[in-house]
C-alpha cells in the first residue's frame, strides 16, 4: 500500500531525520512498503490516514520501538541502530499513552520525566507546570486530574528542552482550545530553533508561521 | 551533569519513583505479606500445637510461604507502566535499558523481600525455630530473596500485557525457584541438626550473582520484544 505526500511547502534546512525504502506489516500482512520520508530541521509532517492505516506503527518504527522489515531510519544521517542512544538523547516521544504515574503529583511526574530524559541542566519545573496551565495543580496527584491535564501534564515533557526531534501521537486528544493553541505555539518556538516535530491527528490541523507537510497512509 | 552521573540519576529517580509508589498504594505491598503470615498460621492449626514437629517443619513452611508471597507480587512490577505508557518512556530513555531494569528490580525487592525477611522473624518464632536457625534462616532469604526478585521480574517482563499472565508467570517461575527452595530449605534443616551450611549459602550466593548478572539484561530484552 502506497502513500503520497501532499501540501505545504517544504524547509530548507539540513535534513535530520530520514526514513529509506521502509517496510512494515502485521502477521504477514504488510502495512506499508518501500516507504521513503525525509525531515528538514524547522519542519512539522502531519501524517494522516484512517484507523488502522498504521499511524502508530510508523511513529513506533521511528522511535525504534519497532524493527522494520527492511529499510533504514537516519539521524543526521548515520543509521539509528548505530547511535541509537544519541539518537534517544535527542527524541521526545509522547504515545497513546500519556506515561503519567496517577499517584505521583503532576511535579513528581515531571521531575521523574527530566531524570529519565538525560536532559542536561536544571529545567523550571514550575514555569512549565504554569505554561501548561497545570500550576495551581502541581501538587495534586495526576489520578485527580481530568484527561485533558493529564495530556497537558504528558506535552509538558516537551518543554523540559534538549530534545530536537518529538514524535507524537495523537497529541491534540483531549485538549480543549486552549491547549491547543498553547501547543502550536509551543510547536512554532521549537520549529523557529530548528528542531522537527512528527505528529499524527484525526482531527483538521493547521499550523501558520511553519513549514507543515502532510503525508497520507493508505 | 557527566553521562555517568546521570545514568545513576535516572537509576535513583525510578527507584525513588516504585519506592514513592509502593508506599501509596500500601495494599499493594501488604497483601503478598498477609498472604505469608496467613499461610504461616495455617500450618501450627492442621499440624497441631507440638512444638517438636512445627520446629523441624518450619524451615520449609517459611520458605514456601516466601516463594508464593514473592510470586504474587510479581504480576505488578511492570504492568501499571506498561499500561499507562511509562514503559514506554522507560524505554525510550537514552540510559541503558538495563540499568533502569536494574532500579525497578531493586524496588521490587525493597518492597517485598525485604520486609519478608523482617516477617519470616516473626514466623521463625511462631514456629518455635531455635536461636541457633534464625541467623542461618535471615542469610539463606538475604541470598534468596533478591533471587526471587531477580527471576521473578524476567518472568514478570516477558508476560506483562499478556492475559492470564498471572497464570503464565508462576508456570515459568516455579521450576526455577525450585534449586533455591532445594538448598535454601536444606542451609536451615542443616543449621537445626547443627551442621555447617557453608556449602549452601555458597550455592545461594553463586545463585545470586548468576541471577544479578543476567537478569537485568533478560528482564531489558523482555521488555522489547513485549513492547515490540
Amino acid at each position: 500500500m502506497q502513500e503520497t505526500v501532499t501540501g505545504g511547502q517544504a524547509a530548507a534546512g539540513p535534513v535530520l531525520l530520514q526514513a529509506c525504502d521502509l517496510s512494515f506489516g502485521r502477521d504477514d500482512i504488510p502495512l506499508f512498503s518501500d516507504l521513503q520520508l525525509s525531515l528538514p530541521q524547522g519542519q512539522i509532517l502531519l501524517i494522516e490516514g484512517d484507523n488502522g492505516s498504521g499511524k502508530t506503527t510508523l511513529l513506533r518504527l521511528l522511535c525504534g520501538l519497532l524493527e522494520p522489515w527492511a529499510g533504514e531510519i537516519r539521524w543526521r544521517g548515520r543509521d539509528v541502530r548505530t547511535c541509537y542512544p544519541d539518537y534517544l538523547q535527542s527524541l521526545c516521544y509522547i504515545g497513546h499513552g500519556n506515561g503519567v504515574k496517577h499517584g505521583l503529583t503532576a511535579r513528581e511526574n515531571l521531575a521523574v520525566a527530566r531524570a529519565l530524559s538525560g536532559v542536561v541542566g536544571r529545567p523550571d519545573l514550575a514555569g512549565i507546570l504554569q505554561r501548561f496551565g497545570l500550576d495551581r495543580h502541581a501538587d495534586a496527584p495526576a489520578q485527580s486530574l481530568s484527561a485533558g491535564q493529564r495530556r497537558r501534564l504528558a506535552l509538558a515533557r516537551l518543554l523540559l528542552g534538549g530534545k530536537r526531534l518529538w514524535i507524537l501521537d495523537e497529541p491534540l486528544t483531549a485538549l480543549d482550545a486552549t491547549g491547543r493553541t498553547m501547543l502550536k505555539t509551543v510547536f512554532n518556538e521549537h520549529l523557529a530553533q530548528g528542531g522537527t516535530v512528527i505528529m499524527t491527528s484525526h482531527d483538521p490541523f493547521s499550523l501558520e508561521g511553519a513549514p507543515l507537510v502532510r503525508m497520507r497512509l493508505r | 551533569m557527566n553521562g555517568q552521573t546521570s545514568a545513576w540519576y535516572a537509576f535513583s529517580a525510578l527507584l525513588r519513583r516504585d519506592l514513592v509508589l509502593g508506599l501509596r498504594y500500601l495494599a499493594d505491598l501488604t497483601n503478598p505479606l498477609l498472604l505469608f503470615l496467613i499461610v504461616i498460621t495455617l500450618f501450627p492449626l492442621s499440624l497441631g500445637p507440638d512444638k517438636e514437629v512445627l520446629r523441624s517443619f518450619a524451615p520449609a513452611i517459611i520458605w514456601v510461604a516466601a516463594v508464593l508471597a514473592s510470586s504474587l507480587s510479581l504480576d505488578a512490577v511492570f504492568r501499571s507502566d506498561y499500561e499507562d505508557g511509562c514503559l514506554e518512556q522507560i524505554l525510550l530513555s537514552p540510559y541503558p535499558a538495563v540499568l533502569l531494569a536494574g532500579a525497578k528490580i531493586l524496588a521490587h525487592w525493597l518492597l517485598s523481600g525485604a520486609p519478608l525477611i523482617l516477617f519470616a522473624l516473626l514466623a521463625g518464632v511462631f514456629l518455635y525455630l531455635p536461636e541457633a536457625a534464625i541467623m542461618p534462616l535471615v542469610l539463606t532469604l538475604l541470598l534468596g530473596t533478591p533471587v526471587l526478585s531477580l527471576v521473578g521480574a524476567v518472568a514478570g517482563a516477558l508476560t506483562v500485557g499478556l492475559r492470564g499472565s498471572a497464570l503464565l508467570q508462576s508456570l515459568i517461575i516455579l521450576p526455577l525457584y525450585m534449586p533455591l527452595l532445594i538448598f535454601a530449605t536444606a542451609a536451615v534443616n542443616h543449621a537445626l541438626a547443627g551442621h555447617s551450611i557453608a556449602g549452601e549459602l555458597y550455592f545461594l550466593g553463586a545463585m545470586l550473582a548468576l541471577a544479578l548478572t543476567l537478569a537485568p539484561f533478560a528482564v531489558a530484552s523482555s521488555l522489547r520484544i513485549r513492547l515490540g
